[in-house]
């Protein structure tokens, strides 16, 4: 429990940053018409791959002669980056679609 | 330097979702989140780190690669497929986050001292989280590609049994903890995290699989703030928080525009007993024969198409927008009614729809196509079911009962094309088929309007 009011205290602005992201991720999507739900979907999947940072944090501290470390890095990086790449592009290809048919 | 760039890339992932929630500028919204993205994995590549060692090949060679296949996967992937590629991608990111947390823990494992202990309950918890996002999203895809044995499926106990598994991962937890890592513990934690992603969706059918991965889609946003904390990396915070949010609320959304609650999506859907008490009082019902039907349309002022998820199904939204140009050059009006949960997840029908060129202006949503029907002469309903039952207005029995739904009946008359008479997804009959103005034209969404198109073109 200590370490736990410890870590609190620690990282207060970061959970104050939390708080208010929260908030704002509820917020920013509130107001979203149905139109849009599946690209959303897609889009935001496309932001959680954000997740690969860590991979690429991991992977520069770690000791270059750990191999083990490395491949799983690797790996996580590599299956993440998909997620993210894939899911910007085919984002943007439907709401393309979206956007060919305004223009007309 | 670094520290800059990461606080722009945070700025431009969340302009980025705000502006995704736009029709008008999602297009420009979901360009920012890339460009964000992009910064932050560049930033992520030169900040400052302590005892960093380069290893610049490993980092570069597999985003490389995954650029290329996943840009290849989105030109490729047909529009239909858009709910199985999200969760195939979703398992990705949660893949990812697993076997992050895997190579924290065993380095912990390596070096205890260098981590407190409250990193540690972290790591596992997003462990827990990511594995679940993992083989959840699979299961998910799994039902929505129409897998025989991945249908709905409920154990005796179900929840007894859940509750057993998320008890014995606390307790394997607390036991590794204890014992500074045993590899044991490591992987049962492990191996009941993936059982439980599996239990998650095993009971919750089809249909609502859109609602499950945008739910394990917060999820994966979740291990992503959680594992932004064990990097001490406020944009990984900040994004995966902004996805676990936004995704929540999405989940949120969906639900409401099937008059449901989340808890009874996860619980597993429609209960199969709650029968309807209309379901034996029948009727007959009236077909329409090709030429019939065609002569109908083609003399109409006004038509509206209610497509439906076995539209999207049989991939016949290109069929019906032929037929939409044959009758529009006959000066019938052509419009399409969207229900808010129309295809195979919200907006899925727009999406198609936008594919096969029809006009935005053409489509119309829920409150205006009810206003609409009135002045109708034929609304055609293409593969759709449950969101055109007049149960849900006016019998408080029925499991639709509440859910806003489309008066087509309000037409002077109504056309239905369904494979056969089975019930919808809801499982109840749908009296709408037996009422004096309505008929039904039995096939396959794609065969039925490929008929109907040539019957058109001979007039």
């Amino acid at each position: 429990m200590g370490e736990l009011l410890n870590f609190l205290s620690q990282n207060e602005v970061l959970i104050y940053l939390l708080l208010f992201t929260v908030l704002l991720g509820f917020e920013v999507i509130s107001k979203v018409p149905s139109v849009l739900h599946t690209p959303l979907m897609s889009g935001a999947n496309a932001i959680s791959g954000i997740v690969i940072l860590g991979a690429i944090i991991l992977i520069r501290t770690t000791d270059p002669q750990d191999f083990f470390t490395l491949i799983l890095a690797s790996i996580a990086l590599f299956i993440g980056s998909i997620n993210v790449f894939g899911g910007f592009f085919v984002t943007n290809r439907m709401l393309e679609m979206f956007n060919k048919k305004k223009n007309k | 330097m670094d520290k800059i760039l990461f606080l722009i890339s945070a700025f431009l992932l969340v302009w980025g979702l705000r502006l995704q929630s736009d029709p008008a500028s999602a297009s420009k919204g979901n360009k920012f989140a890339a460009v964000g993205m992009l910064i932050a994995l560049f930033s992520a590549s030169i900040m400052p780190l302590e005892n960093s060692s380069g290893n610049y090949l490993w980092i570069l060679t597999p985003i490389v690669f995954s650029a290329v296949i996943g840009y290849i996967i989105a030109k490729k992937i047909q529009m239909t497929s858009m709910p199985q590629m999200v969760s195939i991608f979703n398992g990705l990111g949660g893949l990812s986050a697993v076997l992050l947390s895997y190579t924290e823990i065993n380095k912990w494992i390596l070096s205890p001292e260098s981590y407190p202990g409250f990193v540690l309950v972290v790591l596992i918890v997003s462990l827990f989280i990511g594995s679940v996002a993992f083989t959840g999203s699979l299961l998910a895809f799994a039902k929505l590609d129409g897998y025989r044995w991945s249908e709905k499926l409920t154990l005796p106990f179900q929840h007894i049994i859940n509750l057993i598994l998320l008890f014995s991962i606390a307790f394997s937890s607390y036991l590794f903890i204890d014992s500074s890592g045993g590899y044991t513990f490591l992987y049962i934690i492990i191996s009941i995290s993936l059982i439980y992603g599996i239990f998650f969706v095993a009971p919750i059918g089809g249909a609502d699989m859109p609602v499950v991965i945008s739910l394990l889609n917060s999820f994966t946003g979740i291990t992503a703030a959680l594992t932004g904390v064990i990097f001490d990396n406020k944009v990984m915070l900040l994004g995966g928080i902004l996805v676990g949010a936004a995704g929540t609320i999405l989940t949120v959304l969906m639900c409401q525009a099937m008059n449901r609650s989340l808890l009874n999506v996860l619980v597993g859907g429609f209960s199969s007993s709650g029968s309807s008490s209309k379901s034996d009082e029948q009727g007959d019902i009236r077909e329409i024969s090709d030429s019939d039907f065609a002569v109908q349309l083609f003399y109409s002022q006004k038509v509206i198409i209610v497509p439906g998820y076995g539209l999207a199904v049989a991939q016949a939204q290109k069929l019906c927008k032929e037929i939409q140009e044959v009758l529009e050059s006959n000066d019938v009006e052509v419009k399409y009614a969207i229900h808010p949960v129309a295809g195979r997840m919200p907006g899925h029908m727009n999406v198609l729809l936008a594919e096969a060129d029809v006009d935005y202006s053409k489509l119309i949503e829920l409150d205006e196509a009810n206003e609409n029907f009135k002045t109708t002469d034929v609304a055609v309903i293409i593969g759709a079911n449950d969101v055109v039952n007049p149960d849900a207005i006016d019998d408080t029995s029925s499991p639709l009962y509440g859910m806003p739904i489309l008066k087509v009946w309000e037409s002077t008359s109504s056309v239905v094309l369904k494979r056969s008479m089975s019930a919808g997804y809801a499982g109840v009959q749908n009296p709408l088929f037996f009422k004096e103005n309505n008929k039904m034209y039995f096939g396959d969404a794609k065969d039925s309007l490929q008929r109907l198109s040539t019957e058109l073109k001979n007039l």
